[in-house]
C-alpha cells in the first residue's frame, strides 16, 4: 500500500466552501494535495472586474491556509464547445437544457480529469455531495449522506473507471458539518454564500442573460383548444410547469405552461396547478449513461429523479435495442420536462441517467410538450 | 527536493551584502530626508550618496535621477508624465507591440486621454526596424518608448540606433531598461535616451524601489502631488532603506557584471545541452545572439503553458510564462504573438527560463533534467 503522501490529489476548487473543505479533509489525511482552479467562463465586465478572479482569489487564500500548491487552468474554449453550444441548442429546439450535467460530463470529469493525470495525480476529488463506493473491482457511486445535498443528480453520466480515479471527499458529511470544518479552521471561504443557479448566469436575470445569445421570438399564449391567453416573449424562456410570468390575470385557478410549438411558436398554457395536459405516466430517455453497464437488465424496477431535489418516484425501466430507455412510472408525474435529466438509483446507488426526450401518455407521445 | 529557481527575470534574491548593508540602516536611520534637524540630514545623506552612484551606473548627472516603486511607477511617470506636460507640441506616441504591460496598458491609457499610440511591429527576430520607426514619426510625436531588454525572451533591440535617428527630433526617448540594467552597460548620453525606467529587484536588491532618469529641462507632470520630494516630480517621503539597498545591489553588479554574465550565458548554454542531449523537441525563441545571457525562452511543441509550469513547480522547478492573467490563467504570449502572429503555437508552449544569483551548473543541470522528464512524459 501506498503511503497517503505519495499519492498525489488534484482537488478542483471553485472557490466556493465545499471545494475549500474537500481540499482541508484531504491534506488532514496527509494526502498530496494540489488545488486547481478552472477557469471556464469569462465575464469580465466594463471595469474589469471578472467573477472567476475573485473566485480565484478565494482559492489562492484557502490553498495559502493549507499550504498547499495551487494553479489554474483555462477550460474556457472546452466549455463554450462542448457545454454552452450544448446549451444554446437545446434552448433553440424549445428544450431545458442541464449545463451542469454536461460540464461534469466533458469539462470535469473529462478534460480536467485528463489534465490532473498530466500532473501526475493518482486520483481527482471535487466538492460534490456524493460518494465512490468500490465493490469487487467496480466503482459504484452513491448518494451523498445529506439528502438536501445530493449531486449524484448532476453526476449521472459518470462511469465506473472515472469513478475509480475520483475522490468525493464531502459525501458522507452534511452541509451543516462542512461549514462547522470551515469555520473551526477559520477558512477563507467558510462563510462564502453558496453560488446559486447555472455557473456562468450567475447571479444575472435569466432571460436578459439568454437574450444575448438567443434572438427572442414573442409569438401567442394559447390554451391546447386554441383560445389566445396573451403573448409570450419567446419559447426559450419558459419551461414546463412554470407559473410565473405568464402575466394572464382573471378569475380561477392560476395559469401553467403545459407545452410548448415551436414551429408555430406557440407557447401552450392550461388552468390549474394539477391540470390533466401536465400530468404523464411514461417518458423516452436518450443519451443513456450507466455506470456499470453490465449490471443492468432489459427490463427492471428501480426509483428515478426527474429533477434536482425531488424525491424518487417508481419507475420500471426498459430497455430499448438503440440504448434509449422507455421508462414507465409507477404513479403519474407531473411536468417532465425535455431536455432535463431522469437519473436511476438502486437504493443509495446511482445507476446512471439520460436526457428526457419524450413524453408519452396513455400509449401516446405528447406532442404539445415540446 | 531541492526547489531550484529559474525565473531571475521575474525577481531575483537579494544579494547577502544588500541585506547586510540594509539592516544598520532599518536599525539606525529613520529620520525623514526633508526633516531640518541632524535626523533628518543623516538621512538625507544616505539618500545623496545613493543617488550618485546610481546617476553614475548609467552616466547620468545626479540630478536626472528620479526615485519610484519601482519600474511600473517610473514606465507610468515617464509615458503619462511626458504626454500630459507636451501636448502642446503634439498628442502622438511611439511604443512597440512588445512592451511590458507597464507600458503598453499605460500607452492604451493615454489613448483614452486622447493621444495617438503607434505600436510598432516586431519582425521574426523580436526587434523593431529603424524604417518602420522614421515612416511612423510625425511632427505631432512627442515621446517615443522602447524597451531595452524584452523580458519575456530576452531580446536586445536597437536602441543607439533609435536615438541617433531621435536625436533630431522633437519627440523625446524613454526605454524600459529593467531588464537591461543587471547586464547591459548604459550609457544614456550614448544611447541617446532622455528617459529610462530601472527596478532594484530584478538586480539582487530590495523590492519596492526603482527610478526614472529624466534628462534635465525634459518637461515632465507629476502623477501625484504632495511634498517637494524629487523635485516635486514624486513626492512623498523618500524610501532611504530601500535606495540604499539599491544602490548596494548596484554597485556590486557593476563590479560583477561581467562576471555574472559569463556565469548565465554558461548556465544558458548548459541547461541548453541537456535539452539537446534528451532528445526532446524544443525551439529558442529570440536569436541567441541577439538576447541576454540570463533570458532563454523556448517553445515545447505538442504541450501548453498551464500544465508545463504546473507540473515543473511541482518537480521543484521555478520558471514563467508570458504574464499570469486573470483568475491566475496564463494569456498567450503577447510578445510571442507580436514575433509569430497571434494563432502560432508557440504563444501558448512556450516557458522563459532566466538564470541568475541562485543558480549553480549543478542545479541548472539538475532542472534540465527534471524539464526533460516532464516533457517526455507529457508529449507522447
Amino acid at each position: 500500500m501506498k503511503d497517503n503522501k505519495d499519492i498525489r490529489v488534484v482537488v478542483g476548487m471553485s472557490g466556493g466552501v465545499d471545494s475549500s473543505v474537500a481540499a482541508l479533509l484531504l491534506k488532514e489525511q496527509g494526502y498530496d494535495v494540489v488545488g486547481i482552479f478552472m477557469k471556464n467562463w469569462d465575464d469580465t465586465d466594463e471595469f474589469g472586474v471578472c467573477t472567476a478572479t475573485e473566485d480565484f482569489e478565494d482559492v489562492v487564500r484557502v490553498c495559502n491556509q493549507l499550504d498547499i500548491p495551487y494553479y489554474s487552468v483555462n477550460f474556457e474554449k472546452q466549455y463554450w464547445d462542448k457545454v454552452f453550444t450544448y446549451f444554446l441548442d437545446e434552448y433553440k429546439a424549445g428544450r431545458t437544457p442541464n449545463p451542469d450535467v454536461m460540464c461534469n460530463k466533458e469539462i470535469k470529469f473529462k478534460a480536467f480529469l485528463d489534465y490532473a493525470v498530466d500532473l501526475g495525480a493518482d486520483y481527482l476529488a471535487t466538492g460534490h455531495y456524493a460518494q465512490v463506493r468500490e465493490n469487487n473491482g467496480k466503482y459504484e457511486m452513491l448518494r451523498g449522506i445529506d439528502s438536501n445535498k445530493d449531486q449524484t443528480y448532476f453526476l449521472n453520466q459518470l462511469t465506473s473507471d472515472i469513478l475509480e480515479k475520483v475522490m468525493f471527499p464531502l459525501g458522507h458529511l452534511p452541509k451543516s458539518k462542512v461549514r462547522e470544518i470551515a469555520m473551526e479552521h477559520g477558512l477563507a471561504t467558510a462563510t462564502k454564500k453558496d453560488s446559486t443557479g447555472i455557473c456562468f448566469i450567475g447571479e444575472r436575470n435569466f432571460k436578459e442573460f439568454l437574450s444575448e445569445y438567443l434572438p427572442a421570438q414573442p409569438g401567442q399564449m394559447q390554451t391546447l383548444d386554441g383560445e389566445v391567453k396573451g403573448k409570450h416573449d419567446g419559447l426559450m424562456y419558459y419551461t414546463i410547469g412554470q407559473r410565473q410570468g405568464l402575466g394572464i390575470g382573471g378569475s380561477g385557478d392560476p395559469w401553467f405552461v403545459v407545452g410548448k410549438n415551436l414551429k408555430d411558436n406557440i407557447l401552450y398554457v392550461e388552468q390549474g396547478f394539477s391540470n390533466d395536459y401536465l400530468f404523464s405516466d411514461e417518458l423516452v430517455a436518450t443519451d443513456m449513461n450507466w455506470i456499470n453497464p453490465e449490471d443492468i437488465k432489459d427490463t427492471f424496477t428501480c426509483t428515478a429523479k426527474f429533477r434536482y431535489r425531488q424525491d424518487d418516484s417508481g419507475v420500471t425501466v426498459n430497455v430499448l435495442e438503440d440504448g434509449t430507455v422507455r421508462v414507465v412510472f409507477d404513479e403519474s408525474q407531473r411536468a417532465i420536462t425535455p431536455g432535463q435529466a431522469v437519473v436511476f438509483y438502486d437504493g443509495e446507488v446511482c445507476l446512471g441517467g439520460g436526457t428526457i426526450d419524450k413524453i408519452i401518455k396513455q400509449n401516446h407521445v405528447l406532442d404539445y410538450v415540446g | 527536493m531541492e526547489h531550484i529557481y529559474l525565473d531571475h527575470a521575474a525577481t531575483t534574491p537579494m544579494h547577502k551584502k544588500v541585506v547586510e548593508a540594509m539592516v544598520p540602516i532599518y536599525e539606525d536611520v529613520f529620520g525623514n530626508p526633508s526633516s531640518v534637524h541632524s535626523f533628518g540630514r543623516k538621512a538625507r545623506q544616505l539618500l545623496d550618496e545613493s543617488r550618485s552612484v546610481l546617476a553614475h551606473s548609467i552616466q547620468a548627472n545626479e540630478k536626472d535621477i528620479i526615485f519610484t516603486s519601482g519600474g511600473t511607477e517610473a514606465d507610468n511617470l515617464a509615458l503619462i508624465g511626458i504626454a500630459r506636460a507636451n501636448k502642446h507640441k503634439g498628442n502622438h506616441i511611439i511604443t512597440t507591440t512588445i512592451e511590458h504591460h507597464a507600458t503598453l496598458h499605460t500607452a492604451e491609457y493615454l489613448e483614452k486621454e486622447g493621444f495617438e499610440v503607434t505600436y510598432l511591429p516586431v519582425y521574426k527576430d523580436g526587434r523593431v526596424s529603424i524604417e518602420d520607426l522614421e515612416s511612423a514619426l510625425t511632427d505631432r510625436t512627442i515621446l517615443v518608448s522602447v524597451m531595452y531588454v524584452n523580458n519575456e525572451t530576452g531580446i536586445i533591440q536597437p536602441i543607439k540606433e533609435i536615438g541617433d535617428v531621435l536625436k533630431s527630433h522633437q519627440a523625446y526617448f524613454h526605454t524600459d531598461a529593467v531588464q537591461a540594467y543587471g547586464t547591459l552597460r548604459l550609457d544614456v548620453k550614448e544611447l541617446g535616451v532622455d528617459l529610462l525606467s530601472t527596478s532594484a529587484h530584478k538586480i539582487n536588491g530590495p523590492k519596492g524601489i526603482g527610478f526614472l532618469y529624466a534628462k534635465e529641462g525634459i518637461k515632465l507632470n507629476a502623477l501625484q502631488f504632495g511634498g517637494e520630494q524629487e523635485r516635486k516630480r514624486r513626492p512623498g517621503t523618500e524610501n532611504v532603506v530601500g535606495v540604499f539597498g539599491f544602490k548596494t545591489a548596484v554597485e556590486l553588479m557593476l563590479e560583477e557584471r561581467e562576471k555574472r554574465n559569463t556565469n548565465y550565458e554558461h548556465f544558458k548554454q548548459q541547461f541548453l545541452q541537456v535539452l539537446d542531449e534528451e532528445g526532446i523537441e524544443f525551439n529558442v525563441n529570440g536569436d541567441l545572439s541577439n538576447t541576454i545571457p540570463s533570458i532563454v525562452n523556448i517553445s515545447f511543441p505538442g504541450t501548453n503553458v498551464e500544465k508545463l509550469l504546473a507540473n515543473f513547480d511541482l518537480s521543484g522547478v521555478a520558471a514563467s510564462s508570458g504574464s499570469a492573467c486573470t483568475a491566475g490563467s496564463v494569456e498567450p504570449s503577447h510578445v510571442l504573438s507580436a514575433i509569430y502572429g497571434e494563432n502560432n503555437p508557440c504563444t501558448t508552449n512556450s516557458i522563459r527560463f532566466s538564470f541568475g544569483s541562485a543558480n549553480t551548473n549543478e542545479n541548472v543541470v539538475d532542472a534540465a533534467h527534471r524539464i526533460t522528464k516532464i516533457i517526455k512524459r507529457l508529449v507522447k
